[in-house]
């Protein structure tokens, strides 16, 4: 106890070097802190939203495009896809379930989902509050969505055409929230959901006045985008194939292109904890340095010590106790500030509408921290130790 | 006491020294007198227990040292012995106080702030308690270093040089306050020093004059 007390008092009487090596420590530990808890949030987010969706059809170009925009709701949706041509697709042998997704249209950046019943049922979406839509231009909001424009049911809102909120206004024809969704922690939080039938009633009525013919009306109809739901897992192999070769549509499979951009980030994520490792070997280095000053600079203390019958493990313990004073607060603060920055960094996601990151959730990892830490320091202490223990305490008998 | 007999040491690399006998009762003050490299450090490391003779025995307050293990010879030394170096040694990262608690640290016994200050009082730097070794003057850093080594009330104390780099009358101060605070507790007071004014000081010392080792006698020769 006393050793700790002592080593404590030995440490910050350099407080320069200690704080030095304090926060090449920290900033280590915070790195790779802020890596596990950002890759394994956005891991985390991108298994439950995918869950059960075996392919996404929409309009030819970017699969991945295809994805983050109908999947995910981060990117700009691709352009529309015949009504019809969906119709026909959920039609197929091989298709067990087939959601219509309209995009294209948001509230204050939070985007409105024309589609079906089944959206919410595949989801197992449940409501806090209110009943699910049944005309069209009723709408449920996401939790988020309420929690942050403060709407609940019974409020009305003009959805904007685009995502930004700075588009043209629908202002003639206003939604009706009937509902709140409970949270799911999915991406339906900052979802707002209606029918399919809203969004063409918006847009139709919108951009020109229409004669009544109902028949071409029903012909020129579009959805964004279809997720779809296999009925065999056989499907995978062929009904991509068959999309992209006899439709003008194509056919993204979630799981290929999650895999393919969580590669790409990965890259990104190996970079950050690369980085960390380095820091953290940075102030192995520096730890090591500043203890055997230390140990140079208090060889006499050190002597003094022995000659007063202080026994060589405990001056050597006096060293290690002192690096791991610093681990100890490095992990503290560290942690701290791994935190921190994925709060941050949480927040800043969330004013794009984006991933959900939080700097308040902790993983059963995060104790490898710690380990990290005293490892480091205990090596970087060690060569230290050593040649306090070995202090020649003739030395203090040497007069020069 | 102190009684050494047919006492040797051998350095690695160094001269043979050989050490005549030498007996002194508890209470009686020593002067090791010789000029450099006539074993002045290694006599007061082989006093100390921080090295084993290979040959010849050594019998410190009672104690053969030759008996004893490492650990048990630092515990030995914890209880027994006073020690004040020429460099005084006081560390930097602590107050005068807590310079003396180490004292008791080193021991691995409870720190007893009360005999801090009274060792303190009794060496008249009472006040200086809660400075740094830095705020001190020579002369009270002196005193400081001479109250950690009485503070466990030690029955030798061994004195490294107390008289360098002081003036006459500091140096005769120096000595008195050795030689009072050795009284306190009846310690054998070893004094270290090539300083001839320490000889005039403490005219009733027995002195125990080392002469170079016969290697560095035919040197010169």
């Amino acid at each position: 106890m006393k050793t700790l007390a002592l080593s404590f008092r030995y440490l910050w009487s350099r407080p320069l070097a200690a704080l030095l090596n304090l926060l090449l420590l920290t900033l280590g530990l915070a790195s790779i802190t802020f890596v596990l808890l950002a890759s394994e949030q956005i891991d985390r987010a991108f298994e439950r939203d995918l869950a059960g969706i075996d392919v996404v059809v929409g309009a030819k170009g970017s699969p991945m495009q295809l994805i983050l925009a109908g999947v995910f709701h981060i990117d700009v949706p691709p352009g529309n896809i015949p009504l019809a041509e969906v119709r026909k697709l959920g039609q197929h042998p091989q298709v067990a379930r087939l959601i219509p997704l309209s995009l294209g249209d948001g509230f204050r950046g939070f985007r409105i989902v024309g589609t079906s019943a089944d959206y919410v049922s595949h989801y197992r979406l449940q409501l806090a509050q209110g009943r699910a839509w049944q005309e069209p231009l009723e709408a449920v909001i996401g939790a988020h969505v309420a929690q942050d424009t403060g709407m609940a049911a019974g409020a009305s809102f003009a959805g904007s055409h685009g995502l930004g909120g700075g588009g043209a206004g629908h202002g003639r024809h206003p939604y009706r929230v009937t509902g709140v969704l409970a949270p799911c922690g999915c991406v339906a939080d900052r979802l707002i959901l209606t029918s399919t039938e809203s969004v063409w009633e918006v847009h139709e009525q919108h951009e020109e006045p229409h004669d009544g013919k109902d028949h071409a009306e029903e012909e020129k109809r579009e959805v964004t985008m279809a997720l779809i739901q296999y009925r065999t897992p056989l499907a995978a192999v062929s009904f991509p194939r068959f999309v992209n070769a006899s439709t003008a549509m194509q056919a993204a499979a979630p799981a290929l292109e999650v895999s393919r951009l969580l590669r790409m980030v990965g890259v990104g994520s190996d970079v950050l904890r690369g980085f960390g490792a380095v820091l953290l070997f940075t102030a192995a280095l520096s730890v090591f340095i500043a203890l055997w000053n230390a140990v140079r600079e208090r060889r006499a203390d050190l002597a003094m010590l022995r000659m007063l019958g202080a026994r060589p493990a405990k001056v050597a313990a006096l060293l290690l106790c002192e690096a791991w004073w610093l681990a100890l607060l490095a992990s503290v603060l560290g942690l701290a500030a791994g935190h921190a920055l994925a709060g941050l960094v949480g927040v800043m996601l969330e004013a794009q509408r984006s991933l959900p990151v939080s700097g308040r959730l902790w993983l059963p990892e995060e104790l490898w921290i710690p380990i990290a830490a005293l490892t480091v320091a205990t090596l970087a202490a060690l060569i230290p130790a050593v040649s306090a223990y070995r202090v020649d305490v003739a030395e203090l008998l040497n007069h020069r | 006491m102190i009684r050494t007999r047919s006492l040797r040491y051998a350095y690695p690399r160094g001269p043979a020294l050989s050490f005549p006998d030498v007996s002194v009762a508890q209470g009686a003050t020593l002067l090791l007198r010789g000029h450099s490299g006539t074993g002045k450090s290694t006599w007061l490391s082989l006093a100390a227990g921080l090295l084993t003779p290979p040959a010849g025995e050594v019998v410190v307050a009672g104690q053969r040292l030759g008996d004893l293990s490492g650990p048990a010879r630092d515990r030995w030394r914890s209880r027994h012995l006073g020690f004040l170096p020429q460099q005084l040694h006081l560390s930097q990262a602590l107050t005068v106080a807590g310079n003396l608690g180490l004292v008791y640290y080193a021991a691995g016994l409870p720190e007893d702030r009360a005999a801090v200050q009274g060792a303190l009082e009794a060496l008249g730097v009472g006040e200086l308690a809660q400075r740094r070794p830095s705020q001190l003057s020579g002369g009270q850093a002196q005193r400081v270093a001479l109250a950690r080594s009485v503070l466990l009330r030690p029955a030798v104390i061994l004195a490294d040089e107390p008289t360098a780099s002081l003036d006459d009358a500091a140096a005769a101060g120096a000595v008195a306050l050795l030689r009072t605070a050795a009284a306190r507790s009846n310690a054998t007071l070893v004094i270290a020093t090539h300083d001839r004014r320490v000889q005039e000081a403490l005219p009733d010392a027995a002195v125990y004059l080392l002469a170079a080792p016969a290697a560095a006698r035919e040197a010169v020769a």
